[in-house]
Order: C-alpha cells, then structure tokens, then sequence
C-alpha cells in the first residue's frame, strides 16, 4: 500500500551521521555498494563498469564541500576561511515520505513496525516517479532491471539471525573507520542516536520540504579560527613546556614543543 | 528535469484527444453538433486515436511495461494511478457516446448523458495527469497552482482546434466552435504567461546549506559549495534531473512557443472563421499542426525549465 501507516511505528529506525568525523573516505558507499550487490536487493547494477562511461546504482554517495560561515560580529564572509565537510547522502527514510505516496503500484512502501521505507521490486514498473518526488536524491534506477533501488537500511542484516550481533547493523555503519555513523531507534530516547541528536543538536535536511526524515546529521563543531593554533594548545605557550620557560615557543620547534606538552 | 520524449507525447497527445472528446461530448448533447455519421466517425476516431497513443506511449517511459496493470492500485494515494484509472473509466461513456452516435443516431433521453459522462472523465483525466507534476514539491517550478489549470484550458484548446479543423470541411463556418477555438487558447495563453511570470519570479526556499544541515552554522547560513564530487561520471540523479537550459535558449524557445501555440493558431482562426472553402479548410489544419507543435515545445519547456532539489547537491545553489 502506497499510503503512508496511519499508525506511529512502534520503532523509528534512522541512522545518525556526524559531519564533524566524517573524513569522506567513501568506505561507507563502497561497503554498502559491496553488502547490496549481494544481498537481498541484488545486484546494484554496473553499466560499463570498466569502460570510459562507467554507471551504476549507489545507495550512498559521498559529497565534499566547502564550508565558509560568516563572521560573528560583522555577519560578511571572507574572514573565517574555509572548511571542508564530507556529506554522506543516503535515504532518511522520511515520516511524510512523498516517494511512497506517488507510487502507482504499491511497490514503494513504508514499513508500519520499524518506519524503513522500501521497494518491492516484484511490483514496481520503473516509471521513476517516486525518484522525481524524493528531493535528496535516494533512489537511483537500475536500468538494467528496470526497476527503483534505494537504500534499505540493510535490512537483511539488523533482522539477520545469522549475523553476529554486533554484525546486526546496517554496512555503511560498520564500515565507518571514524565512527560517524551510527544506527539505531529514535523512538527510544535512550539510544545511542538520540542521544547524539540531542547532545550535538542533531538536525535534519531540508526542514522546509516538511517531510520528517528520520535521520539526523550533526553537525560540524565550531573550528579554531586558522592560526590560533587553539586546537594544539592546552596550557598557555610556555608554561610546562618541555623546554621550560627559556624552550622554544615559535615556529615548527615550539610547535612539537607544544604537541609533546600536552 | 530531463524532457522525456514519451512523457512528451503523451500529455500533448492525450490532451489533445480529451480536449476534443469533452468537446464532442457537450456540444452533441446540447444539439450543436451535426448528426453525420461521416462527421463522428473521423472525429471520435482521431479523439480516441489521440488518447491511445498518448496512453501506449506513456508505457514506453516504463521499466517494466509488462506489469503497468499494477499502476491501477493505488487511487487512494497517487495521481499516477488515478489517471490511469480515469483513463481507463472514461473508455466506457465514451464507447456508449459513440455507439449513440454512429450506430443508433440517437441524441435524447440518456443518450446525451453518456456525452457529458465522457465530457467528465476527459478533464478529470487531465486534471490527474496534471497533478501528478502539480503535486512534487521536489519541483518547485512544477508545485505551482497554476500547472493544473494551464493542462485543462490548453487540453480543451488544443481539442477544439482540431475538432474545428476535422469539422469545417462538413460544415463551414461552425460560429460557437471557432468562439471556444478563440476563446479557450487566448485563455490559455494568458494562463501560460502567468505560469512562466510566477516561474521567473519565484524564490526557491531550499539551499545547499539547508540540504546538508549546515544551516545553522555561523551567524547567518554559511556558503556551502560543491568542493569533492562523490561519482566522476554522471549518475541516474544527474541523467535524469540535472538538465538545465541555458536562460537565453529558454527566451528563445518560449518566443517560438507564443507564436507556434498561441499567435499563429489564434491568427489562422479569425482567417478560417472569415473565409470560406479551400482557404478555410487549410487555415483551419494549419492552426491544428502548428498548436501541436507548439505544444509539444510548451511541454519541452516544462521540463527543461523545472529544476529539482537534488541539484542542490550537484552545484545549485537555490532551489
């Protein structure tokens, strides 16, 4: 059914990403490109995989961008310098999906026990309106099968008895070498993605689109300002520095000076 | 948004073929149509010809054309779905209008009510295929409230000129036909300015700050720009959403759309209505060729012009 559950689900499962750890280092699209081509929504199509045209179906992709914020007192840009934050997009899996209610057959739908929004490629017929409808980009067609793919928050694994149980959670989750993914109920404010949301002041994309995605990013934590080297420094320069107070305390000797103070 | 040739054709097409089937259906049950077998049969044909074209090519565009069936499910939800379901409804009235017509000749008792059944269907199956664009707000160009009304009146319009252009070799000079062929594309006309003026002027209210939650960064939205692209080649997102046209190829097109759908059908009207015979006849099929066109680039436009939020992730700024 391609109407949305009328009940609450019971469970709001959802990932958390942290755009302060994330280092863009695409293991999260790879593992979740590797668990899909071979799971239960098998394959995530390559066309041309090794020609000059190369495409295919992710259900992750990974942005760079440049971050520059404005300056506090004057509110104008160019004094703050920038910053580059890696941006993981993935499906938020929205309360008030649009990408399920468009859908002509049914096929796209909206889990009433735990909110995962999926396609049932038994019935969908590729006519790519729930991809039109979705504004972050989650679906992508596979072409080949003719058919939507978007990301199912693995589902055949954190239902997976076969799994080991720290295996249960989604590919891109245990991938992350800098930990900023995490997985969980956002109905339980004991977990550990609510309390994240709620300790960094998560947020959601788009809040002016009104969808309630479930996910959350938090967001980057406020940067030293280039050249304080405030992020180095504990003490002040100097002080219980290994050198003592006649050690170096400039340039790149100061610098490990300060390092090795810490 | 990526025009798609199919989605194209269907809507021009199919609008078309509605748009004269409504009109055939309401000015036969007023009695302002002429009983000719000959007539009705060239007229439903090509309305009935017009709407199954549009409607097979509309399976082209599927994935899995072999299990469209499914897309009659879900009514309660989506606007695709309802528009098959009407599309498919609206066949019954209009077989039973034509069976009147063209085998019993009849036009009283219930018989008109089977014209104006059809007369229903038709613009609600327009209004469906309308809102299926009207309803992303993924689109902001597409989530205006005037996509809806522009479908219907250049639905009717284009009706009306081709039923003028089948009607006048049997009948010259049908006085109320080339007043709604007149009317109802000058409407249109002003209802497409409006359209592109609301376009041109609309602000979108997403950012590439707001898509990746950085908003609230700083004092004000810090800038946010494309720095690492996550894929070197394009994907399906960027295929099929990130068509742009350039400003000044849109100006040139939307010209060629004033002249082609609106002035020079409206041009050739006054002349059909003012002359008789041959030049009718031609002035007449002129009109009707060149509004096809010109609604096949209106159409154009509404896609090429339309962009989507998911660009905000690709280097648009403001969507």
């Amino acid at each position: 059914m391609t109407s949305l559950p009328t009940t609450p689900s019971p469970k709001r499962l959802g990932l958390v990403i942290d755009l302060d750890t994330c280092v863009g280092c695409h293991a999260c699209a790879v593992s979740c490109k590797e668990w899909n081509t071979g799971g239960n929504y098998a394959p995530l199509t390559d066309l041309n995989p090794y020609g000059k045209d190369v495409d295919g179906v992710w259900l992750n992709r990974v942005h760079g961008f440049e971050v520059e914020t404005a300056d506090d007192n004057t509110g104008a840009y160019g004094t703050n310098g920038g910053r580059t934050v890696y941006f993981p997009r993935s499906c938020l899996h929205c309360e008030d999906a649009p990408c399920v209610t468009v859908c002509p057959t049914g096929a796209s739908f909206k889990r009433v026990e735990d909110g995962i929004v999926l396609v049932n490629e038994d019935k969908c017929i590729g006519c790519k309106l729930c991809s039109w409808a979705c504004p972050y980009g989650a679906r992508e067609f596979d072409t080949d099968g003719g058919v939507m793919k978007k990301c199912t928050l693995c589902i055949d694994r954190i239902y997976n008895e076969n799994l080991e149980e720290v295996d249960r959670q989604p590919a891109c989750v245990n991938a992350c070498p800098s930990k900023a993914r995490h997985f969980g109920d956002f109905n339980d404010p004991t977990s550990k993605v609510s309390q994240l949301t709620a300790d960094r002041g998560g947020v959601e994309l788009m809040p002016e689109m009104g969808l309630k995605p479930t996910n959350r990013y938090l967001p980057p934590r406020p940067s030293a300002q280039v050249g304080d080297g405030a992020d180095l420094v504990d003490a002040p320069v100097g002080a219980n520095s290994a050198g003592g107070p006649d050690g170096p305390d400039t340039g790149f000797l100061g610098w490990i000076d300060r390092v090795l103070s810490r | 948004m990526q025009p798609a040739y199919s989605v194209i054709f269907l809507t021009t097409a199919t609008g078309a073929g509605y748009g004269m089937l409504a009109l055939l259906g309401v000015l036969r049950a007023t009695g302002n149509l002429p009983d000719d077998r000959a007539f009705g049969l060239f007229a439903l044909g090509l309305a009935l010809a017009l709407i199954s074209a549009g409607l097979l090519a509309s399976m082209a565009h599927l994935g899995r054309p072999e299990r469209a069936w499914r897309a009659l499910s879900q009514w309660r939800s989506s606007w695709l779905s309802r528009e098959g379901v009407l599309a498919i409804i609206g066949y019954g009235p209009a077989v039973v209008f034509a069976f009147g017509w063209l085998v019993l000749q009849k036009n009283e008792g219930l018989w008109p009510l089977a014209g104006l059944a059809t007369a229903v269907l038709s613009i609600a199956t327009v209004y469906a295929t309308s809102m299926i664009y009207r309803s992303l707000a993924a689109i902001p160009r597409w989530d205006q409230p005037l996509v809806a009304p522009v479908y219907m009146i250049l639905a009717l319009a284009t009706g009306a000129i081709w039923l003028n252009a089948v009607l006048v070799p049997f009948v010259a000079g049908h006085a109320l036909i080339q007043a709604i062929c007149f009317a109802t594309l000058a409407l249109a006309w002003v209802l497409k300015i409006g359209y592109w003026r609301a376009i041109d002027s609309t602000v979108g209210t997403s950012t590439t700050a707001s898509a990746t939650g950085l908003e609230g960064l700083g004092p004000v939205p810090p800038q946010v720009r494309p720095l690492d692209p996550p894929h070197v080649q394009d994907n399906y997102l960027l295929k099929e959403m990130g068509f742009t046209i350039a400003r000044k190829h849109a100006h040139k097109l939307r010209r060629l759309t004033h002249l082609l759908a609106f002035i020079v059908p409206l041009v050739l009207i006054v002349i059909q209505a003012a002359t008789s015979g041959p030049v009718s006849v031609l002035a007449a099929a002129l009109a009707a060729i060149s509004v096809s066109f010109g609604v096949v680039l209106e159409r154009w436009l509404f896609f090429a012009e339309a962009q989507h939020k998911v660009m905000l992730y690709y280097g648009a700024d403001r969507v």
